[in-house]
């Protein structure tokens, strides 16, 4: 069915739509036919991960999250909706960058060797159910792996192929902090379709398309214009959202905060508690780090270099020469906070935190970074003795 | 013309045999192996046995008694490479728990003639005696790590075994952390990685079976288990298993025994 055109007589957006519940169907029917992969939320083990979707009915219906540093459940809601949740363990960048892959292999050719490029699988995904911290964490991470001069091309053509329906948020956790961190709750671009569930009264979405791909797939589907009321439904949504926020940073000044406090006793006091386990970078949509590995077989015919996640609180990561750099706790925790909210602006030109909350419920003991920032900014200045004893960092 | 092979000898101290026995599951990869060295010594698949000295030494087990202190003397000085494997010969391995313990005493409970028993008091890795080239932990090792360990001999490299914990590896396979979605704990963030996170992956808490990792908060780690609800006996026993006498282990039990 085709979709009406609106009172001017155009089709662009952002008009609204509505579609009403039975119809998401369509929309994953219109996205596969156009050869899409389709991702998103779906639950596994107690919790919502990424994964294929084959219909609306692998979505995590009728479910929602309990988050708190450390702890994270899964909760029956009172009714049937599809994106009544906020993020889980998994990002997206599990698809732009995979957690493991080989970038290419050499194998031995007579007295000499050829080498290889990885076949890298051409997958175009369509990514549903993505958030607004979430496609600004996507922001984020396009600057790394395409800003600069050295680009990574899986990343690359995954991205340009990829399509991203947007959801935005009903409900905020008790770990999130997208609106300190200007990132959210609302969706403001970047997406090719964004979707507003509304629960009261008829079970439906209101739709706006966000670029021309998303205004073909629009056209495909069981609209209506969306009528006045519809549009505040939508709205009224999101600002409950962002009035439910559990967690608050203050960014004001925090770079500058943070540099200038890189002899606090609280570095020591979290690294009491950090197991360096390397959790919340692992669980961050930022967070880019990989480590390449080179690798012979048994045969000696063929060397494989291999990218895989890393994280800044491996010993490993920061190897050079003969020992670590960072070789205790509190240089690679405060390696990860200085450059999430402070280094990251020198780098990259914003703030490396998207305030999804990740970090805070997948940290096994619980480590809250709005904590760890607000305990510094409330002693500003304070010094740990550590350089009278002529202790490394 | 073919170079000679490398000699490869596998020894066994005290142990279950389960990590020779992961060699011997490398069942797609031994014809490969034994294309690449001559197996020169291995009593547990072949009675053959060649002569010394040999270029690759695997040593499973731990010295519990004073003819394997001899011993181990007398493969080291054999051997140009050594290379230990699993929590026996990297940690003293389970039976190390006797060291916790009053050693006569076991040995008058548990055999009916204790005096033709000649035992030491304390189940050490190898490492307490001899120099070792590498380390590869694990109860038993895991298969691609032995074969990553011989393949980087082969080729005169270092071996890619990661020393980081746990988590890393559980994170990249995508699983869901059982301590944070089930109150399930879990040693992982404190165990060095190795097994590809497989209890995780069948919803369990690690056991902590590659030991310690290379920077263990262990009391960190023991205080949320006790937010979980474990016990101080229930603390002190999980770091008591396969790496007992692994530094970080056995001093985190020992502060939760009398708990
Ligand atoms: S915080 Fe650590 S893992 Fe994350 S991007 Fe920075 S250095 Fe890399
Ligand atoms: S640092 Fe934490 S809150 Fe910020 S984007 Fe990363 S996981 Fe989310
Ligand atoms: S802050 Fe938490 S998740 Fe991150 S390394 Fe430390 S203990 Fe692990
Ligand atoms: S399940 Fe265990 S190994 Fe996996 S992330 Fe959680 S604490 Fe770490």
């Amino acid at each position: 069915m085709s979709r009406p055109p609106t009172s001017d007589g155009s089709t662009g957006s952002p008009s609204g739509y509505v579609l009403p519940a039975e119809g998401l169907g369509e929309l994953f029917d219109a996205l596969v036919r156009r050869g899409y992969t389709l991702v998103g939320p779906t639950v596994r083990d107690g919790a919502v991960v990424y994964d294929r979707l084959s219909s609306p009915q692998d979505l995590p219906v009728g479910l929602t999250d309990e988050q708190e540093a450390g702890r994270y459940r899964l909760r029956a809601r009172p009714d049937r909706a599809y994106f009544g949740y906020t993020v889980g363990p998994h990002s997206w960048k599990r698809f732009l960058q995979p957690p493991e892959r080989v970038l290419w292999r050499a194998v031995r050719d007579g007295d000499g060797f050829r080498v290889e490029a990885a076949p890298e699988e051409a997958v175009r995904y369509a990514f549903v159910g993505v958030r607004a911290c979430e496609l600004a964490a996507l922001a984020v991470q396009d600057r790394v792996f395409m800003g600069g001069s050295h680009t990574d091309p899986l990343y690359r053509a995954r991205r340009a192929d990829a399509f991203v329906v947007a959801v935005q948020c009903g409900q905020a956790g008790a770990t999130c902090f997208c609106s300190s961190m200007g990132t959210g709750p609302r969706c403001t671009g970047g997406y090719d379709l964004v979707l507003t569930e509304l629960l009261g009264g008829e079970h439906r979405f209101y739709l706006e398309a966000g670029s021309p791909r998303g205004d073909e797939v629009l056209a495909e589907l069981p609209c209506r214009p969306a009528s006045p009321e519809d549009r505040q439904a939508a709205d009224q949504a999101v600002s409950r959202a962002e009035a439910q926020m559990g967690r608050r940073l203050e960014t004001q000044g925090v770079r500058e905060l943070l540099l200038r406090n890189l002899e606090h006793p609280r570095w020591d006091q979290v690294a009491g508690r950090c197991l360096s386990c390397g959790n919340c970078t692992l669980v961050c949509p930022t967070c880019f780090c990989f480590a390449v590995e080179d690798t012979t077989d048994l045969s000696g015919q063929v060397a494989e270099r291999r990218a895989r996640w890393d994280s800044c609180f491996t010993g490993q990561f920061s190897y050079l020469h003969g020992g670590s750099v960072r070789a205790t706790t509190r240089a690679r925790y405060r390696q990860w906070l200085t450059h999430k909210l402070a280094t990251w602006w020198d780098q990259f030109g914003s703030s490396g935190c998207v305030g999804c909350g990740r970090c805070i419920t997948w940290c096994p003991v619980g480590i809250d970074l709005t904590e760890e920032v607000a305990a510094i900014r409330g002693s500003d200045g304070l010094r740990s003795g550590r350089e009278a004893s002529g202790e490394n960092p | 013309m073919r170079a000679r092979r490398p000699k490869l000898a596998v020894w066994k101290f005290a142990s279950c045999d389960g990590c020779q026995l992961s060699l011997l599951n490398c069942e797609d990869e031994l014809l490969a192996l034994a294309d690449r060295v001559e197996v020169a010594y291995f009593l547990e698949a072949s009675r053959a046995v060649v002569r010394g000295p040999y270029d690759l030494s695997l040593v499973e087990g731990s010295v519990s008694t004073p003819e394997d202190a001899d011993r181990i003397r007398q493969v080291r000085k054999a051997s140009r490479y050594l290379v230990t494997i699993g929590a026996c010969a990297t940690a003293g391995g389970v039976q190390a728990l006797r060291n916790f313990a009053d050693c006569q005493e076991f040995l008058s409970t548990v055999y009916a003639r204790p005096e033709f028993i000649r035992t030491l008091e304390r189940s050490t890795p190898i490492a307490d005696h001899v120099p070792v080239d590498f380390e590869l932990r694990g109860c038993p090792v895991d298969r691609a790590q032995l074969l990553e360990v011989i393949s980087a001999f082969l080729a005169g490299r270092r071996p890619r075994v990661a020393t980081h914990s746990v988590c890393v590896e559980c994170k990249r396979r995508g699983l869901v952390c059982v301590m944070v979605a089930q109150g399930t704990p879990c040693l992982g963030p404190v165990t060095q990685a190795g097994c590809g996170a497989l209890c995780p992956g069948v919803r369990r808490g690690c056991y902590g079976c590659f030991g310690p990792a290379e920077s263990p908060n262990t009391a960190s780690l023991a205080r949320a288990w006790s937010q979980l609800g474990a016990t101080a006996q229930e603390v002190a026993r999980a770091f008591r298993t396969f790496n007992a006498a692994a530094d970080a282990f056995r001093a985190e039990s020992e502060r939760h025994e009398r708990g």
